[in-house]
């Protein structure tokens, strides 16, 4: 199906959604809690776009352009008045939460804020709360953290914000998908912490290279089917050869 | 007994009320959660001790009864056949009426109601303003029926509508009269129960959900409670009557788990209708089948919001989603649902028996049929209220609502829930309908009225609302969880006559990013008490910000206790009483407040019987 874009017109497959397909087609629309790894959420409400279609009548809506399923003929504009305000009122909004995001403050400053016009959460950290931790969490197969409460009090933890349970294997997912980089964790020769647990670490048998712990390793063996062996060296050592061998093979 | 068809249904019916005929006088005695916690269950203990002494017991039956709604008054009684209504019944007087009203038809002067506007005594139910001009289309059967008993249901003439339904009717057809009624969504969103329903038919994939939403969270609303507690067959039918228009065969009732009485009632209700062969396999032979499964919430205000309620029943943290894709299409486990309120599906049976024709007749032109509604706040009559769609709210405060407690002046009606607005006094004369009530800033929601007297604040009214639904706000989306933390922060300043005039431009620009961006109706529609007070009482925020004064004596950081000398008698009352032992004075000398002491509670205030505390 064919949509328009900021005046251009996309083609598109049914069942995408317009951020993807604007994405694809080099359109840029800011998102926060959008991840290709992980589904669609819709929370940070930062992909809001406006639409309209010949058969509205003149009707517009602004939508979130990350769940908003195409439509054959549908013409969406990323950045008209009324996208602008949303997208700088959640900024704005983003910016009192978290006001030493330097990602939170250089998406405020293209939207011209420069200070937050409402007042700083007190003692404030790193989190917006886009869940993209425990989606990827959840995804992995690990669903070791969750969100615990609602509203403004709602957090991401472990439970009991404890320490993290078995059910964690320490794969840094959550650290390494997390925008703000709000999740801490910290690794030292042949330890990694994070979640308040302490995890072994396995090197690469060739370059000595981190790749894991052994739970991690574990569970993702499991979770492909692959021997656990497959998990004795690092990537570029097992591109490597690879490569070598398919060097043998041609020639 | 199980019923394998729709003419046993009738038999059973006809025996029932023959039966009846050959009865007795009955005592109604309201067992609805306000009488409960007034003290009915003595109350009609006491009565079936007095039968007993009397050796009345086979003549005269004691029904314990739903919600009659006139809770103010409670406990309830009402003497069947002639009607005869006692309020405010204490256990002590059961043995007088036995005794006077049963044995020798002699009224109780002392336990009628008095009509406060024309200090008459009135004696029948139907006399009493509050009742009279309200039309108890779902209501009615309240106080006619003992909940627990599906044969006085039955009596009434229930479930004879799925009966004719089942053999008689097509699935479109029934759809097709739903949709003639007009009969839109009570739980707030007004749509179209019959366009849902047919874009649920019309769905693809299997299986289809039907789901009854009990979760009624607004302060001060109570009216699905009752109808769950009072008459939950009505519900139960409605549900398998849209069950069978819309080819689904599992249904859901999501139900506060703070409703116990409501969640004991459904389920004897539901395995009554099962022993009955009205719900569960092969209903009443027809071969079609569907049953219910109750399904309690775990307390989450943003629960009641469809979405929610669907990942909530899923067993998933109770968010909502986006609706871009209608539940009706893909709701409870991606499968094509229909979620309607209880009193949408309590509305169903009547619609079928009476007719789409007769239920457009009661209503406007959009807003058919009748609403049900909790009117609490400072009104003399507080209770549940069903009315014709269209009625003015003036009718609901002053004629039903009997007007405003003690006397003082009108200030505004909460309609909506907290999500809704303040509505002023030349709003009165509003005709109260989904379209009128959304227009003029607020909305129906599902249907609280919270009447205000010229003691509130309406800067405090928004603050109020804002801070449950700040508590209450999932936290999932951006606008809604910081919009509301920083929305409360602001009146929070107002309130304590910080900022300047600014403010109001800052309060609006924010409310216009959550109504616009927000993910669901919970955060879509949070600005608007904040809104409508505005709207309706700017000069109030103003004094706050300008003359860092609150008119109505509410804001502490902006008032003073003090004591009008001339009116102080020197009572010793409010020295007694005040907490914060910041009055001070002898006996028979006038008293003084101190206010650096002084925490503004109010206490002085309320116990003074000589109006001689000033608060400005």
């Amino acid at each position: 199906m064919q949509l328009t874009i900021d005046k251009r017109s996309v083609v598109a497959r049914k069942g995408e959604y317009l951020l993807e397909v604007a994405q694809r087609n080099g359109i840029e629309i800011p998102a926060l809690c959008h991840h290709p790894a992980v589904e669609p959420w819709g929370g940070c409400r930062l992909c809001m776009v406006e639409i309209t279609h010949p058969d509205w009548k003149g009707w517009t809506g602004l939508v979130t352009a990350c769940l908003y399923p195409v439509q054959d003929g549908l013409i969406v504009s990323t950045d008209t008045k009324k996208v602008h305000q949303v997208r700088a009122g959640v900024l704005d909004l983003l910016l009192a939460r978290c006001p030493g995001s330097s990602l939170i403050q250089n998406l405020a400053r293209q939207y011209g804020i420069e200070e937050t016009s409402f007042t700083p959460r007190k003692a404030p950290d790193l989190c917006i709360l886009c869940g993209l931790c425990i989606r990827i969490c959840e995804k992995i197969g690990a669903s070791a953290i969750s969100s615990i409460g609602r509203g403004v009090e709602k957090l991401v933890s472990v439970p009991y914000e404890t320490v993290a349970t078995a059910a964690c294997v320490g794969c840094l997912s959550c650290a390494n998908i997390c925008p703000t980089g709000a999740i801490a964790f910290s690794e030292s020769e042949h330890c990694r912490t994070i979640w308040s647990r302490n995890f072994e670490l396995v090197r690469c048998e060739e370059c000595k290279a981190v790749i894991g712990t052994p739970e991690q390793l574990e569970h993702f063996a499991r979770r492909s089917g692959l021997d656990r062996s497959y998990f004795t060296k690092c990537d570029s050592c097992r591109n490597r050869e690879a490569a070598a061998r398919f060097v043998r093979v041609t020639f | 007994m199980h019923l394998t068809s729709p003419e046993a249904l009738k038999r059973l019916k006809s025996q029932l009320v023959r039966q009846r005929k050959e009865n007795k006088s009955v005592i109604t005695v309201c067992a609805g959660t306000g009488c409960v916690a007034c003290g009915c269950a003595a109350v009609s203990a006491a009565f079936r001790e007095a039968l007993k002494e009397n050796h009345l017991e086979e003549k005269v039956e004691i029904k314990t009864t739903g919600c009659h709604g006139f809770c103010e008054r409670g406990p309830l009684v009402v003497m069947r056949p002639e009607g005869i209504f006692y309020q405010r019944v204490k256990p002590a007087d059961a043995k007088q009426i036995v005794e006077k009203t049963i044995k020798q038809g002699k009224v109780i002067e002392k336990l009628l109601y008095r009509d406060p506007q024309t200090k008459q005594l009135l004696t029948y139910e139907k006399d009493i303003p509050f009742y009279n001009k309200q039309e108890r289309l779902i209501f009615g059967m309240n106080g006619h029926m003992d909940p627990t008993s599906i044969q006085d249901y039955i009596t009434l003439g229930g479930y004879q509508a799925l009966g004719r339904v089942l053999v008689s009717v097509h699935p479109d057809e029934v759809i097709e009269e739903v949709k003639k009624s007009g009969l839109r969504g009570r739980g707030g969103g007004g749509f179209s129960t019959g366009r849902k329903w047919a874009s649920c038919r019309q769905a693809e994939g299997e299986p289809k959900y039907i789901i009854c939403n009990a979760d009624e969270g607004d302060p001060g609303a109570f009216m699905d409670r009752s109808l769950l507690e009072g008459n939950p067959h009505a519900v139960v039918e409605g549900m398998i009557i849209g069950a069978y228009a819309i080819g689904s065969h599992d249904g859901y009732v999501y139900v506060r788990n703070e409703y116990p009485l409501a969640v004991k009632n459904l389920n004897i209700a539901l395995a009554a209708a099962r022993e009955y062969g009205l719900l569960g396999a092969d209903i009443l032979g027809s071969g079609f089948s569907f049953d219910i499964t109750v399904s309690r919430g775990g307390g989450a205000f943003v629960c009641g919001e469809s979405t929610a309620l669907m990942a909530s029943l899923e067993g998933k943290i109770g968010e909502p989603r986006a609706k871009y894709i209608h539940t009706v299409e893909c709701g409870l486990w991606e499968k094509p649902s229909t979620l309607n309120n209880v009193e949408t599906w309590a509305n169903v049976p009547t619609i079928i028996e009476k007719g789409a024709d007769w239920y457009r007749k009661i209503g406007t032109e959009n807003s058919k049929g009748t609403k049900v509604f909790a009117l609490t706040g400072k009104v003399n009559n507080t209770g549940l209220v069903e009315v014709p769609m269209g009625i003015p709210l003036r009718e609901i405060i002053f004629d039903i609502g009997g007007g405003i407690l003690d006397g003082r002046a009108f200030k505004a009606v909460q309609t909506g829930g907290p999500s809704g607005g303040c509505l002023p006094e030349s709003a009165l004369n509003l005709p109260v309908d989904f379209d009128t009530l959304t227009e003029a800033g607020s909305m129906m929601g599902s249907g609280g009225l919270i009447v205000m007297d010229d003691r509130t604040c309406m800067v405090d009214v928004a603050k109020y609302f804002i801070h449950f639904l700040l508590e209450e706000s999932c936290g999932k989306c951006v606008p809604c969880r910081e919009g509301l933390r920083q929305l409360h922060e602001m009146l929070e300043e107002i309130s304590r006559g910080e900022g300047g005039v600014g403010t109001l431009d800052g309060i609006e620009r924010l409310c216009s990013v959550m109504e616009q961006g927000s993910l669901c109706a919970l955060g879509r529609s949070a600005p608007n008490p904040v809104m409508s007070t505005l709207r309706y009482f700017r000069d109030e925020y103003l004094a706050h910000l300008e003359a860092h004064r609150c008119p109505a004596g509410v804001c502490k950081a902006l008032i003073n206790y003090s004591v009008i000398e001339e009116n102080c008698t020197g009572c010793v009352v409010c020295k007694r009483a005040c907490p914060a032992e910041a009055i001070t004075g002898e006996k028979n000398q006038v008293h003084k407040i101190n206010s650096e002491i002084c925490t503004r509670c109010g206490i002085c205030l309320a116990v003074c019987k000589f109006d001689a505390i000033l608060v400005e």
